[in-house]
């Protein structure tokens, strides 16, 4: 009687946040009333205590037992069983306080499933946590001088790829196990992680991830740039490391760095185990559950669902495999049974043979590749996931090529896109043109993430190996009634034509938040949503950018329609001529800097009386920038306004060009220049507010006004702007270049397309009309 | 067609089978339009009358003999004393006229007798009330080169600012609890000589000052829909809401001690000039030569290609050789009435009954879009205001019909001088069309908001309430109609306005009949040069 046996048992649990770890801490208390949990987790910000409410016990899992307890019930039960210990299995000693050496020293059975389960994990990660978990743990309860009953849970692809049976015996029984020394392994890991951040450091290196971050961002100013290329030098070690696993595990026989970390992982436990006594459970690919907690219950996005999703998608136009080949699936629910009768059970008698079962169904019940195929297209032709338009996307039929194929066809397409988008990159576009350049870049991220998923799940959908489930099958036979009934784990009671389509399918859906319905029409889009919470009355401050964002106009043309006001016939043509001839090094300095174009440029006002720029600027106003206002942007800072928000105008524009501006806000940040005698001299007097320096401007007024930023909007429109769009809860995208086009598409920022009143005449060049009658004034 | 038989007046013309197609206007541009016969009938302007021989001494001569009780203006004129002279502003008249402009005509014989006087304390307001400023060079059009050089440099010519905190003053109240508001520059004088033109029977008399160098403050009393509903309509004095307010005002301006001498003038009905490529606008189609119709023609297909800029460029240059008909000084109300009397002799065009269905074709310009652009909200304000309100007696269309106007209605707006106007048709239109609900519900915050009041001090914008004003100029049109639309027009901004579009005239036509059912009377109204309907 497995509850039986388990009552009065304190029983320890790693991995309790994950998806098999939840579904164990679950299916422990509900149906195992008798037995207490010490739940070993990371601390996290919040401590483990806290982390254990939010990441367990609120998950959905739990909804049955909490309604059937009561929500007082339940955290009375949860209160007096459950013991929350902070601990990480990649620290040795677990990284526990006394407390938690106390609490794991007085349990009987450990139950470790913590794993590295991602397949692309970086090696050394992977090494950390699979390989080295279990031999800490064994470690830390030799030196606490205990030998609980250790349940350590593996994978059957530990067997390797390979053809044919493989049996419930140790790796390295197996006469396909290339025998490696673990400890060098984790050694050499180790070494590999070192080789590779510092080659991430070189000088070339550092030089290209800078420039990929300039590329990304544009001139986004010092600080901006050094975090986005930090960024990019991670995310290159992460990657390398990845790669790293996937080619040492291939060049050892397995399929991705999990299984052969796993496999050295088990191993290493034997040998380190000392006193301890070890069962190792291994499932194969575990899915949604069948039954418990709830049928089709899942938890995060897991090995299946990201390629069942790609496909429902239509970016799956192949996938490899053959179709008689079997996926080995198993619902969650079966492996946590089974993990419950081997604790029930206890440690074997070295005498009966290893200590291993496996929880998969191919040997007895196989799910063919073919036929899960036809069942995911069968379901998603009748529920048809929807496109952005609103559209269902068609699924395509698969001709089961070889995977050398398939990531040849992904490969063009992505190779496709990505030029598609480099020139995207370089052309002067803006608002709804770059955003399509945002779609682009989105597409081209499915499909490299699609060939990803070839080169890592490919494997496992070509693999042919066929797990013994003789031990665990005798463990079946052994429960009475009502154990097979509480604890079923028999894997010939799945029927895969109710599973994949009633339970499995649906649940994927969900969990991904996959539209399955057309947008409702007349419901609140996601922007009104967005703009409906920038106008709430309890933002703070509202920042707002000139050029682009409020008016489609620059410093080059207003400095064009100053500079022309009083010119006419030879000077002016000349005036003309000049300018036009500098556009280039113009434009190209301001790619490269905007505080040092703005420099460069300002010093052309040198000599420019301030009386007569007083002037002409108000003039300016009318006929330069309001004809090129954006009216709507305008109607939204007198929203704000009219809501209370504070309203602040940052921009790298001269103070008499936006002076016209002050009613709209309550302070204006810009340029200005010296006076000597009253005339410009052409020198800034402060820093010019682009970048980084926007950012500053933003914070020290909210700190300077006791505002809180999280509650604040910026509008801008540039990728230099993203300092000070960052530091908001609230930014807006306006009318944005590719680059923040994309950017603000990823992040869920609202996009605002602001334009121009219709119906204007556009001047070639923004110059001031010819004074034709009289120049008194 | 020669200039010495004497001007006919206008004309009712019953369409039948062999009667042309008409000229309707239609923006910058035309449409040609053949009328269902036998139930149709268009009505034709007076021709223009003859124009005064000798302007400039029929001026002289009106200060030196002033109508009403009123001494001749050089007896007014004294040394010491402080002299305004307030004008019409750029919205009259339309188009602007040729050099010279009859306000530099007036200005510079009343600054001649000033000077004479030896009077040197002299202003030159444009009365402008809540329009937009006017720019360097329309203000030199108005007053002339010379005028604008010695008084401009030294801010002695200036526009109306109705938002001077410190340039405005409230008069009184009338009996009826109207605020009167004035300019303080205007209420200190000595003598305030208002120099007007007269191109509608709307214009002048008290209304000159009382409205033009008013503010919000005092504008509000009688720019309201419930004036406006009562105003029947606000072209005839007699039964004019708007009409009786301004006579009340003018009374409390002038109990407040303010003396004005008004002078008032008119001007003929040679909008579109006896030749040169407009003139044919002026003729009745039937008498087109075959040179009239070639060059129709070829005028339409070139403005039918033209873009749209391009075209509106074109017409804005074009200048109305107007011809001075009248002028009268004095006493306001003594003068406006020989004005009136001056303008219906234009304007007045016998018709006889009303019709179910009524057309007009909306020209390029109305009063609020001078070097702008004719957006939505002013083409409603053209057609339902002015256009439908150019009657006496009865409106030309019965109550419960359809009134069909023909322009291409573009939702474009100009930023500079309408900025309250596009937030007004996307955020007030989007609301309601209602000008009951929109006065009450957003008036005031349009009114008052500092953004819109900064743009009109100191850009050219109209002040933030002059859409509500625009739209409550429509408003006993829209009472009275049971239908509006708007052939060719741009089908988003004629709904946003709450009519509806037709891409023809047959369309329009047969729309029409759900409301008035088959077979209706249909009266085109040939509009401008213009006209004013006695329905009786």
């Amino acid at each position: 009687m497995i509850p039986e046996s388990l009552a009065e048992r304190r029983i320890a649990v790693t991995g309790s946040t994950g998806f098999l770890g939840t579904a164990l801490v679950e299916r422990l208390l509900r149906s195992a009333p008798g037995c207490e949990l010490v739940l070993i987790v990371r601390p996290g910000r919040r401590g483990a205590t806290r982390r254990v409410e939010r990441d367990i016990f609120r998950n959905d899992a739990f909804d049955a037992l909490r309604d059937q307890l009561g929500p007082d019930g339940f955290a009375e039960m949860t209160t007096r069983r459950v013991t929350a210990v902070a601990g990480d299995v990649t620290i040795d000693g677990l990284g526990l306080d006394d407390e938690g050496r106390a609490a794991l020293a007085s349990c009987d059975t450990v139950i470790h499933s913590a794993a590295a389960v991602s397949f692309d994990s970086p090696l050394d990660q992977a090494v950390e946590v699979n390989l080295l978990g279990p031999v800490r743990i064994v470690e830390t309860l030799a030196d606490l001088r205990v030998a609980p009953h250790l349940v350590a849970v593996s994978t059957c692809y530990v067997a390797g790829s390979r053809r044919g049976s493989a049996p419930e015996e140790p790796v390295d029984a197996s006469p396909f196990f290339v025998d490696v020394d673990w400890r060098t392994e984790v050694e050499a890991a180790r070494r590999i992680r070192r080789d590779t951040e510092t080659a991430s450091r070189t000088p070339e290196r550092l030089v290209g991830f800078r420039e990929q971050a300039h590329r990304e961002l544009g001139a986004a100013g010092t600080p901006g740039l050094a975090a986005k290329t930090e960024q990019l030098r991670s995310r290159w070690v992460d990657d390398h490391m990845a790669e790293s696993g996937v080619a040492r595990a291939s060049s050892l026989g397995f399929p991705d760095a999990y299984a052969y970390t796993k496999a050295l992982g088990e191993i290493a436990t034997a040998e380190s185990a000392g006193a301890v006594p070890v069962s190792v459970v291994r499932p194969a690919i575990i899915e949604s559950a069948i039954a418990e907690p709830s049928p089709g219950w899942i938890r995060g996005f897991r090995m299946a669902e990201p390629v069942i999703i790609s496909y429902a998608r239509g970016l799956l136009k192949e996938f490899p495999g053959v179709p008689e080949g079997t996926i080995d699936v198993i619902p969650v629910d079966l492996v946590v049974a089974a993990i419950c009768a081997v604790a029930a059970r206890g440690p074997l008698d070295p005498d009966d043979g290893p200590d291993i079962i496996q929880v998969a169904s191919g040997s007895v019940n196989p799910l063919r590749y073919g036929k899960l195929v036809n069942l995911v297209r069968e379901w998603f032709t009748e529920h048809p996931i929807y496109d952005d338009m609103g559209q269902p996307i068609p699924v395509p039929e698969w001709s089961f090529p070889g995977r050398g194929r398939v990531k040849k066809q992904l490969q063009r397409a992505g190779t496709m896109l990505d030029h598609a988008q480099k020139v995207f990159d370089v052309l002067p576009v803006r608002g709804r043109q770059a955003e399509v350049g945002a779609r682009l870049e989105e597409q081209r991220e499915l499909v490299h993430r699609a060939e990803g998923y070839v080169d890592l799940y490919g494997a496992y959908a070509e693999c042919e190996a066929v797990y013994g489930l003789d031990r665990l099958l005798a463990l079946w036979d052994l429960l009475d009634d009502d154990d097979q009934a509480a604890f079923c784990f028999d894997p010939r009671v799945i029927d895969w034509d109710v599973y994949a389509p009633e339970i499995h399918l649906p649940s994927v859906v969900k969990a991904g938040r996959i539209p399955m319905k057309p947008p409702a029409r007349g419901g609140e889009s996601r922007s009104s949503r967005l703009r409906r919470q920038i106008l709430a009355p309890e933002r703070h401050l509202v920042a707002f950018d000139l050029e682009n964002t409020l008016i489609a106009s620059n410093v080059v043309a207003s400095y064009a329609w100053l500079g022309s006001r009083r010119l006419n016939g030879r000077d002016r043509v000349r005036f003309v001529a000049g300018l036009v001839a500098e556009v280039p090094t113009l434009l190209s300095l301001d790619k490269k800097d905007r505080s040092d174009f703005l420099r460069y440029f300002y010093r052309r006002y040198d000599g420019a009386p301030v009386d007569q720029i007083s002037i002409d600027a108000a003039e300016k106003f009318s006929e330069l920038i309001l004809t090129k206002s954006f009216p709507a942007a305008i109607r939204r800072v007198r929203e704000h306004r009219a809501l209370g928000h504070r309203t602040l105008l940052i921009t790298g524009a001269l103070d008499f060009v936006v002076e016209p501006f002050r009613p709209l806000f309550d302070e204006i940040v810009c340029a200005k220049l010296g006076v000597v005698d009253g005339a410009y001299d052409g020198q800034l007097t402060a820093v010019p507010p682009t970048g980084e320096a926007r950012y500053q401007a933003l914070v020290d007024h909210a700190a300077a006004h006791d505002l809180d930023l999280r509650e604040s909007v910026a509008y801008a429109d540039s990728a230099s702007d993203l300092p000070m769009l960052e530091a908001v809860g609230f930014p807006v995208a306006v009318n944005p270049e590719t680059r923040l086009a994309g950017i603000a598409r990823k992040r869920g920022w609202l996009i605002e397309d602001f334009r121009k009143s219709p119906g204007m005449h556009r001047n070639l060049l923004p110059l001031a009309p010819k004074r034709t009658v009289g120049t008194s004034r | 067609m020669t200039g010495h038989l004497a001007p006919r007046p206008g004309f009712v013309l019953d369409v039948d089978r062999n009667s042309p197609p008409i000229v309707f206007h239609h923006g910058e541009g035309f449409r040609l339009e053949k009328l269902p016969p036998d139930r149709s009938r268009v009505i034709y302007p007076a021709e223009p009358l003859e124009g005064l021989p000798d302007p400039d001494g029929a001026i002289r001569e009106a200060l030196l003999n002033p109508i009403g009780e009123s001494d001749p203006l050089p007896a007014l004129l004294r040394p010491g004393m402080k002299l305004t002279i307030a004008f019409d502003d750029i919205s009259l008249p339309l188009p602007p006229m040729r050099r010279p402009d009859i306000r530099q005509r007036v200005i510079e014989a009343v600054l001649d007798l000033a000077a004479e006087a030896g009077v040197d304390d002299v202003h030159l307001i444009a009365a402008l009330a809540i329009h937009r400023r006017m720019t360097e060079d329309e203000l030199r059009h108005a007053v002339g080169d010379r005028v604008y050089d010695a008084f401009a440099p030294d801010g002695r010519l200036y526009n109306h600012d109705a938002e001077d905190p410190d340039g405005m003053v409230v008069l009184g109240e009338t009996p009826h609890g109207e605020d009167v508001q004035f300019s303080r520059r205007a209420a200190e004088s000595d003598l305030v000589v208002y120099v007007n033109i007269n191109l509608v029977a709307m214009d002048g008399g008290h209304k000159s000052t009382a409205t033009g160098l008013s503010g919000y403050t005092g504008l509000r009393h009688h720019h309201n829909v419930h004036t406006m509903r009562n105003s029947r309509s606000f072209m005839d004095q007699e039964n004019s809401a708007l009409h009786a307010s301004n006579w009340r005002m003018g009374k409390i301006i002038r109990d407040a001690g303010v003396k004005i001498f008004q002078i008032e003038t008119t001007v003929n009905n040679d909008t579109f000039g006896r030749e040169g490529p407009l003139a044919l606008l002026q003729k009745r189609e039937w008498e087109w030569s075959a040179r009239d119709r070639m060059q129709f023609l070829g005028m339409k297909a070139g403005l039918d290609v033209m873009p749209t800029k391009a075209k509106r460029k074109v017409f804005s240059s074009w200048q109305a050789p107007y011809a001075l008909t009248s002028v009268q000084a004095g006493e306001v109300e003594a003068v406006h009435e020989v004005t009136t009397e001056n303008v219906y002799r234009q304007h007045l065009v016998p018709v006889e009954g009303q019709t179910d269905i009524l057309t007009m074709g909306m020209p390029y310009i109305c009063p609020y879009n001078v070097n702008s652009i004719m957006n939505p909200i002013l083409v409603m304000c053209l057609g339902l205001g002015y256009f439908f309100n150019l009657y006496r007696g009865r409106p030309l269309v019965r109550e419960g019909g359809v009134l069909i106007m023909s322009h291409p209605t573009p939702w474009e707006f100009n930023p500079v001088h309408h900025p309250s106007y596009i937030d007004f048709f996307e955020q007030v239109l989007a609301d309601t069309t209602d000008p009951v609900e929109i006065e009450k519900k957003y008036e005031k915050q349009y009114a008052e908001d500092e953004w819109y009041i900064h743009l009109y001090r100191n850009s050219y914008a109209y002040h933030g309430v002059h859409p509500f004003y625009m739209w409550y100029w429509g408003s006993h049109a829209l009472q009275h109609l049971g239908r509006v639309i708007i052939v060719g027009g741009d089908p988003a901004a004629v709904r946003r306005m709450g009519f509806q579009v037709a891409s023809t005239l047959q369309d329009a036509l047969e729309m029409a009949s759900d409301v008035v059912g088959p077979q209706p009377t249909i009266t085109h109204m040939k509009n401008p040069p213009i006209l004013m309907a006695d329905v009786t």
